[in-house]
């Protein structure tokens, strides 16, 4: 059976970092291949989106297949967006026999964000039930209890939106937060944190739980990227100093990359590790982890 | 109440206009309250294409009629002579009443006037509301009296996803979370300790089409007449 070097990272108690590739609509795969390249012994795993955004595209099960054939461990993630229960529980069984050992679960972006606005939302079960029905799987039985010929063995995470900006959502974020690891996750990757100060204050409150989490990280480009991750993203703050700095530096990208190192090693005290999306920066992730010193 | 929205004008008259002869029908419930398809909707649909009908130079017969309910099969009663004189009848009922219309009127033609919309309540005069998606399998005791199933754009039953903005869904900022409203209305009831103890799997399976419900009470007497 497969064997998670992640989870290895995890247990050796290692500041974990992961990557994020995206699938691009169409079958070509050559830019994938390169970011592979790229990442390979950079990262400790890199996440496979489902259709980011609702967007059609290649499927994150065939390219983390692909992953593991360029030598780069993948996490699987799956949504609850577009496949009912039987789909979901069969594209496990699948991605097991194709070796994938890591699987994220979640919820999945509505179908009116994308380019197939007038798609079936499908959303039978949510990230929870589907972290339960992993657990399920894991032990041997599909979620009606029917026993398995033969069962997987999937390190499974889940997300985490720190950021959440009331006092509910605060609260349900980690209410959801703790009925996933009751569910199964072993670990979190987080919502693009800017804010060392308040994700401190996060994570104090969630050390009780004990499961390891990833701050997640995303470099900004310019203050139009920020602004706009302001203005649509929720959870997501970008202090106004740092948008300052992007907007006056000359080498935006230069300046882009530094400013994500040093919120890395702000964050390092923090947490067990980063998750750095690049979103079209990454063949840059390396520069950015050589440049944090992790 | 079944809350239904008047299609365009134009989809109406692109429906009828090449008939001899049409009856709109109203419902004088659901579809009345919600001031879609009740008596006086029928009435102003009927001089809109009447007017319509003389200016595109044809001379369709215009009818109008509305009865208490067309998911009822006893309502019909009172117009089926009437309806025998048009070649179809325009319904603005919602979709069951359009069904039982083509099915009690046989072989009438049923053309529906309006789009069925969903179950909702008014919030204010012409502002109405989803709040039941019929699912089923009603779970509202767990949260607080708002149902997750409806409210919530992805039917979340085990707590909000990462898109929720200022108490405001993914969705469009229009639209609240329902996971807020859930989450302040249990405070509000001292009752927030009850969102950790589900972990809830939906069960799709009362929702296999087409639905049917009998109760046996008032079932057993008709069949015992039958029989007698």
């Amino acid at each position: 059976m497969p064997n998670s070097q992640l989870k290895q990272a995890f247990e050796s108690g290692k500041f974990v970092v992961t990557a994020e590739a995206g699938p691009l609509k169409g079958t070509d795969i050559t830019e994938l291949e390169e970011v592979a390249k790229a990442l390979k012994g950079k990262v400790n795993a890199v996440n496979v989106t489902d259709q980011q955004s609702s967007v059609m595209r290649l499927g994150s099960l065939a390219v983390s297949h692909l992953l593991k054939d360029w030598g780069v461990e993948p996490i699987y993630q799956v949504t609850c967006r577009d496949r009912n229960r039987i789909a979901l529980q069969s594209d496990l069984l699948s991605a097991a026999v194709l070796g994938i050992e890591n699987v994220m679960s979640l919820t999945g972006d509505l179908p009116s964000a994308g380019d197939h606005p007038q798609a079936k939302p499908v959303y039978d079960l949510d990230s929870v039930s589907l972290l339960s029905v992993i657990s399920g799987l894991n032990a041997g039985k599909d979620m009606m209890g029917n026993e398995l010929k033969g069962k997987t063995d999937f390190f499974a995470g889940a997300v985490v939106n720190p950021g959440a900006d009331t006092e509910a959502s605060y609260e349900l974020q980690i209410l959801k937060m703790e009925k996933k690891i009751a569910a199964g996750a072993r670990f979190f990757q987080t919502q693009a944190v800017y804010d060392p100060v308040s994700f401190a204050k996060f994570m104090k409150r969630v050390e009780q739980f004990k499961v390891p989490v990833l701050a997640g990280v995303i470099p900004l480009k310019s203050a139009g990227m920020a602004k706009f991750m302001n203005k649509n993203v929720a959870g997501v703050c970008v202090p106004q100093t740092m948008i300052d700095r992007i907007s006056k530096a000359e080498d935006k990208t230069k300046t882009g990359i530094e400013m994500c190192a040093e919120l890395i090693q702000s964050l390092k005290p923090l947490c067990q590790g980063v998750h750095i999306m690049a979103i079209g920066w990454e063949k840059k992730v390396p520069q950015i982890i050589e440049a944090a010193g992790i | 109440m079944i809350v239904g929205e008047r299609k365009t004008f134009e989809q109406i008259w692109d429906s009828i206009k090449d008939l001899k002869s049409v009856l709109i029908l109203g419902c004088g419930t659901c579809v009345a309250v919600c001031q879609a398809g009740g008596e006086k909707e029928v009435g102003l649909l009927a001089s809109e294409l009447r007017m319509k009908s003389q200016l595109a130079g044809k001379d369709i017969k215009i009818g109008e009629a509305t009865i208490e309910r067309q998911c009822d099969r006893e309502f019909f009663d009172s117009i089926k002579d009437k309806a025998r004189e048009y070649d179809a009848i325009l319904s603005m009922a919602c979709g069951a009443g359009v069904q039982y219309t083509a099915e009690v009127l046989e072989p009438i033609r049923a053309i529906p006037a309006l789009n069925t919309r969903f179950i909702g309540v008014t919030e204010q005069e012409g502002n109405w509301a989803e709040r039941c998606r019929a699912c089923g399998n009603c779970v509202l005791a767990d949260y607080g009296g708002i149902c997750p199933m409806t409210i919530c754009a992805k039917s979340l039953v085990n707590g909000p996803c990462g898109g929720s903005k200022n108490g405001k869904c993914e969705a469009g900022q229009d639209k609240d979370c329902a996971w807020v409203l859930i989450y302040n209305r249990l405070k509000k009831q001292n009752r927030l300790g009850d969102l950790h103890k589900v972990l809830a799997v939906k069960d799709y399976s009362k929702q296999t089409h087409p639905g049917r419900y009998i109760n046996e009470v008032y079932l057993k007497p008709k069949m015992e007449e039958k029989s007698a």
